[in-house]
């Protein structure tokens, strides 16, 4: 009887691995197909792979794929400081918050408060600079507080149940806090003041048309990951969330307080989430209270792709996913003849997910734990 | 003894939910001398050690140090007043390089000065450490992780150290080097309270020993005469 459950077991299994295989075969054709036609309608446009799908296609031109590129970073720096406060709290507690859109959306609306007081004001036009400095304190201070309060009350109870039950109450965090935003300021799009224009014009960098909002975004992101990266890295608190991160118990017995420790990684999270709302506002120019639920689906696909609880992984699975979901549509579905592809942006994000999940399960730069490791 | 004892159980009680794990534990360690708890399997040795450090609080009896009672003091007020243990399997952070590992042992310590000062004897204690400050802790092979993990209790700049089984998951031929190890750090006035399933050679060096079953001191006697009890010698020495 052993035999036969033996024997059963092994063709279930192999019967998967099949289908796997298949999946990742036809992923990995579908990907070569369209990539070979999107380079031969560039190189000659009438061949007749070129036309075999879609006669229509006539590739891009090489500005038009700088535009795609920028805009695919500028929205993957975003991502990215979102994924980073999936990643950091995945890395010491091991469940995901999935409350952090609305952690992120938190920064974006108190943002949108502060700008359209600083602009009645008239301080936004007359020293935007300052008015940035205010709008980026008042949303990393909103965010930070809503991430530690959620600690607090949410998790912190619940730090010794199975991590299947925080996960759920992080469901129910983020409705409660999307119904707090629509309560307080209605289902309507609010939005952001324009940026002035010295600001946002478009300017000509190595070539590449950029907008000035978009180098704004990059730069803000760019210095955001840096402090971060130099806080856990560099820094005795970083080493005590990394150790805390990597066994409570042993950490602890150093004397670290785990509790304090947990709380500092919330509210850096939190923060990185708050620089990114401002971010998302300043670029999007518009907010309502379910701008956390897909950015922050978005960021979480982005910190598994790059391999969850690393962060250097998550910034680049930011950047990764931003990217594809601003150039795939174009380079990959547009020759195979998929129509509508420009609103397949979230359809893409969520087949890269797939795709890294099949090819390299532990994420673009996730190390491989042991079933130790996991504890 | 008349001095005071460095750590004390007074009739010490422990519970996980229901279950009773500690029975009325006596135990005293004092300053500079090394002594050895054994056991089999479920016996209460790791309840004992994490009692001892506050990572599980006593349902009733006492825990002293330094004749002071500290049943609800946490861990870091311990390792503050020269408590430390050497965990079990040796529990480095894998991913963080040695030098953090050693570094995270003085976690509590502001003194700059001293701190370098220990990581140089440190290194001159374990030459092979400072060969690998800045490789990741994973990648040592289990000799030199049980060194990283000396260094970084001794960090700490203890008084006492606790060891958790320090010969387990070490090749043969390290464990009688270990035991070499740990002889030299006690000769330098260093206390040890050891938990060892391998009671020949833990009885060998020590001073004193228990041997605890189910949560009960069953034997509470010198090195020699543990070592030449009959009863002892069934029970556990010939397993080892």
């Amino acid at each position: 009887m052993s035999e036969t459950v033996k024997k059963r077991s092994k063709s279930r299994v192999s019967g998967v691995d099949r289908f796997l295989t298949f999946i990742r075969v036809l992923m990995a054709t579908l990907i070569v197909l369209g990539v070979v036609a999107f380079i031969s309608q560039q190189i000659w446009p009438n061949n007749p792979f070129a036309e075999w799908r879609n006669p229509d296609a006539r590739g891009l031109t090489g500005d038009q794929f700088k535009g795609l590129v920028v805009s695919g970073l500028s929205q993957g720096a975003m991502y990215g400081l979102i994924a980073l406060g999936y990643s950091m709290v995945y890395g010491v507690l091991g469940f995901i918050n999935f409350a952090h859109g609305e952690v992120f959306m938190v920064g974006t609306m108190s943002g949108w408060i502060t700008s359209e007081k600083l602009n009645d004001a008239g301080l936004w036009e007359s020293n935007f600079i300052l008015s940035l400095f205010l709008i980026i304190f008042v949303a990393i201070t909103t965010s930070t507080v809503t991430a530690v309060i959620t600690e607090r009350i949410a998790y912190r109870p619940l730090r010794n149940s199975p991590r299947l039950i925080p996960l759920i109450t992080s469901i129910g965090v983020s409705f409660f806090i999307q119904n707090a935003a629509l309560g307080l300021f209605g289902p309507a799009s609010k939005g952001y003041p324009r940026l002035p224009e010295w600001l946002a014009k478009q300017r000509s960098i190595l070539t590449v048309e950029i907008s000035g909002t978009k180098i704004l975004v990059m730069v803000v992101a760019g210095l955001s990951m840096a402090c971060l990266w130099y806080l856990v890295e560099r820094t005795q608190t970083g080493r005590a969330m990394r150790a805390v991160a990597e066994d409570k118990e042993i950490a602890s017995l150093m004397g670290i307080n785990v509790n304090r420790t947990i709380v500092i990684t919330f509210a850096v999270g939190g923060a990185m989430a708050g620089v990114g709302g401002i971010l998302w506002g300043l670029l999007f120019r518009s907010v309502t209270h379910m701008t956390g639920f897909l950015p922050g689906i978005k960021a979480f696909t982005a910190a598994v792709v790059g391999g969850i609880g690393n962060m250097g992984g998550a910034m680049a699975g930011g950047i990764a996913l931003g990217s594809a979901e601003s150039i795939a549509p174009m380079v990959i579905l547009e020759p195979l003849g998929v129509p509508g592809v420009s609103q397949l942006k979230d359809a893409i994000a969520f087949t890269v997910l797939v795709l890294v999940l099949l090819f390299k399960p532990a994420g673009l730069f996730g190390e491989k734990l042991s079933q130790e490791d996991r504890g | 003894m008349t001095e005071t004892a460095l750590l004390e159980f007074r009739s010490v009680n422990t519970h996980y939910g229901a279950v009773h794990i500690l029975k009325d534990v006596d135990l005293a360690i004092y300053p500079g001398e090394m002594v050895c708890l054994l056991g089999g399997n479920a016996s209460g040795k790791s309840t004992t050690l994490k009692t001892l450090l506050g990572m599980v609080t006593p349902t009733s009896g006492e825990v002293l140090l330094d004749g002071e009672v500290v049943n609800d003091k946490p861990t870091s007020y311990r390792v503050i007043n020269g408590v430390t243990m050497v965990p079990e399997n040796r529990r480095l952070f894998k991913r963080l390089t040695v030098k953090e590992n050693l570094e995270l042992g003085a976690y509590l310590r502001n003194d700059t000065e001293g701190i370098e000062e220990d990581l140089e004897n440190i290194y001159e204690l374990f030459p092979r450490v400072k060969e690998r400050l800045s490789q990741k802790a994973g990648t040592l092979s289990g000799g030199e992780q049980q060194m990283v993990a000396i260094g970084r209790a001794l960090m700490s700049r203890p008084r006492v150290l606790l060891m958790d089984e320090p010969s387990m998951g070490l090749a043969p031929a390290l464990v009688q080097q270990n035991f070499e190890l740990i002889q030299q750090i006690h000769e330098e006035g260093m206390a040890i309270f050891m938990v060892e399933q391998n009671a020949n050679m833990a009885l060998s060096i020590a001073d004193r020993g228990w041997v605890l079953q189910t949560g009960r001191v069953v034997l509470d006697d010198t090195a020699e005469a543990l070592l030449a009890n009959p009863e002892l010698r069934s029970s556990y020495l010939g397993e080892s």
